[in-house]
């Protein structure tokens, strides 16, 4: 891809910023120029999302996109984030086997793929499973 | 609005035609379509024809031009219609409404699709495409994990099995056994589908479409005219089309494709009739968990039991609703653009009573349902015999 497209999308990619609606308060990730409940009355400003969710639904990879070919098998979900918008991202640092829906994450940055033949190494967010706090005693 | 009407049909054989380029499959299928109803290419006055990419599958664009051309009916307008998967139902709509405007009286409805002439890794590339390039192919998407995180939302949901997801694939073999046109004749089993190597699990090889190289078209005329070229004119009693959120992600479920609720509400409301009228029905099982979706989202059943009613024999060919007689994508083959039509010269088949060892006795209304991509898009038409 030509450098421009990556690099126009960093700042939503590498800090996880989407967009609220002003009028309705929805916030948006990706994010959004018009806000489809109120389009032109909407006013949508950049916001940046927390990092935490919930998977939705969860797949497991063995056959993958290009570029991807050392990371099989992996694992994609749709986590559904604290602010409301739902996103698609890998899940990672887990075992693949023990991954379930309702499984609470937060977003990690990361490599996404390898180093493509123009010399861009992709890096954006994918999530992880929440540290489990320290149990007492 | 005018009554239109389909009278005649054609199709190539589908498969891994190595020795047919885009440009011959759309003429056979075109010259196959005249030649059933014996309309003169002088007769024809605009073409339609879906086709999802020509650019990223033989680097040729502007094919609305090429296949005018080669076809020999310069200089009436061609139109190339994109809509992914759904190119080919939705070229059927537009040429609807010009006969239906009264713009033109004689159309054909087309679809194409030359699948075999790039590597299967830069196929499927291109068929992510049809996904949001910044927000789901970024992050490693590919088609099968988008609708295998539909079925895992769907077995959560409703309990629906592996099983029964595979059930799917071994009655559209079974179909296409009886389809002289289809790409895999060849039975297969419950265990087979499971065992089947992973793609992106749930899904298995043999729950996933293959890649398909297939041309096909339909000749549309006004109603009233429609005896001057068949005896057995077969009329579009309605047709709907609508959108969703491109991206999986952005949609209110995942375990219902709500285009084709929208659209198959419309096409209903405008046939007059409900999903109880529906003699049989070609669905988009590009994986095996869409027919399933599609059922349920066509009224076929209830909400969650798309699984049931199929491993129940319920959509077999001898069943309460057939689905997917010809075989469906899974067993007939799917050249993306050209699917949409395909669909339509099957139940079109089925209608005039034509369809040899898979006819469904009695199918006097079909129905035809096509998706494009993760359900961006989806079209729907009702047809019903004529006489
Ligand atoms: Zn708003």
């Amino acid at each position: 891809m030509a450098v421009p497209r990556f690099w126009r999308e960093i700042p939503n990619r590498y800090n996880l910023i989407g967009t609220k609606c002003g009028n309705c308060n929805t916030v948006f990730f990706p994010p959004r120029s018009v806000c489809p409940k109120c389009r032109r009355m909407g006013k949508l400003e950049p916001y940046k999302l927390r990092g935490r969710g919930k998977i939705v639904s969860y797949c497991t990879v063995h056959v993958p996109a290009d570029g991807f070919e050392d990371a099989v098998p992996y694992v994609l979900a749709i986590v559904e984030l604290e602010e409301g918008p739902r996103i698609t991202a890998q899940i990672t640092d887990c075992n693949p086997d023990s991954v379930k829906i309702g499984d609470e994450v937060e977003v990690t940055f990361r490599q996404i793929r390898e180093e493509s033949q123009d010399g861009l190494i992709y890096y954006g967010y994918k999530f992880k499973p929440v540290s489990n706090p320290p149990s007492e005693g | 609005m005018r009554e239109v009407a389909i009278v005649g049909v054609g199709l190539t054989k589908f498969g891994e035609l190595w020795e047919t380029s885009l440009r011959q499959l759309i003429v056979e299928a075109g010259l196959r379509a005249l030649e059933d109803c014996g309309v003169d290419g002088k007769e024809i006055d605009a073409m339609y024809v879906g086709n999802m990419s020509a650019g990223q599958f033989v680097r040729q664009e502007h094919i609305s031009s090429l296949i005018a051309d080669h076809a020999g009916l310069v200089p009436i307008p061609c139109t190339r219609v994109e809509a992914a998967c759904a190119s080919g139902g939705v070229a059927l709509r537009q040429a609807f409404i010009a006969v239906a405007s009264g713009i033109h009286d004689i159309v054909v409805a087309g679809g194409v699709e030359k699948m075999t002439d790039t590597l299967t890794g830069q196929t499927t590339g291109a068929l992510a495409t049809a996904a949001d390039q910044e927000w789901e192919a970024y992050i490693g998407s590919t088609f099968p994990a988008l609708y295998a995180l539909m079925a895992r939302r769907h077995m959560h949901e409703y309990g629906t099995t592996e099983e029964q997801m595979a059930e799917v694939a071994v009655k559209n073999h079974h179909n296409a056994c009886l389809n002289p046109y289809a790409q895999y004749r060849r039975e297969i089993t419950v265990e087979d589908v499971l065992n089947s190597p992973p793609v992106t699990l749930p899904l298995k090889l043999l729950d996933c479409s293959p890649i398909t190289d297939g041309g096909a078209c339909v000749i549309l005329a006004p109603a009233d005219r429609a005896r001057e070229f068949t005896d057995t004119p077969i009329i579009i009693k309605g047709t709907g089309q609508a959108s969703d959120a491109l991206s999986l992600h952005d949609r209110s479920t995942l375990t219902s494709l709500r285009a084709a609720v929208h659209a198959a509400d419309e096409a209903y409301k405008m046939a007059g009739i409900g999903p109880k009228d529906i003699d049989l029905a070609e669905v988009h099982d590009c994986f095996t968990i869409a027919e399933i979706m599609a059922i349920e989202d066509l009224g076929f059943c209830k909400k969650g039991e798309g699984g049931k009613i199929t491993e129940e024999g319920e959509t077999a060919l001898d069943g309460r609703i057939p689905i997917n007689t010809s075989g469906g994508l899974k067993g007939k083959g799917h050249p993306v653009g050209a699917t949409g039509i395909a669909q339509t010269v099957e139940i079109v088949t089925q209608l005039r009573g034509e369809a040899g060892k898979r006819q469904v006795s009695g199918a006097e209304i079909g129905l035809a349902h096509n998706i494009g991509g993760s359900g961006g898009t989806c079209v729907v038409h009702i047809f019903q015999r004529g006489d």
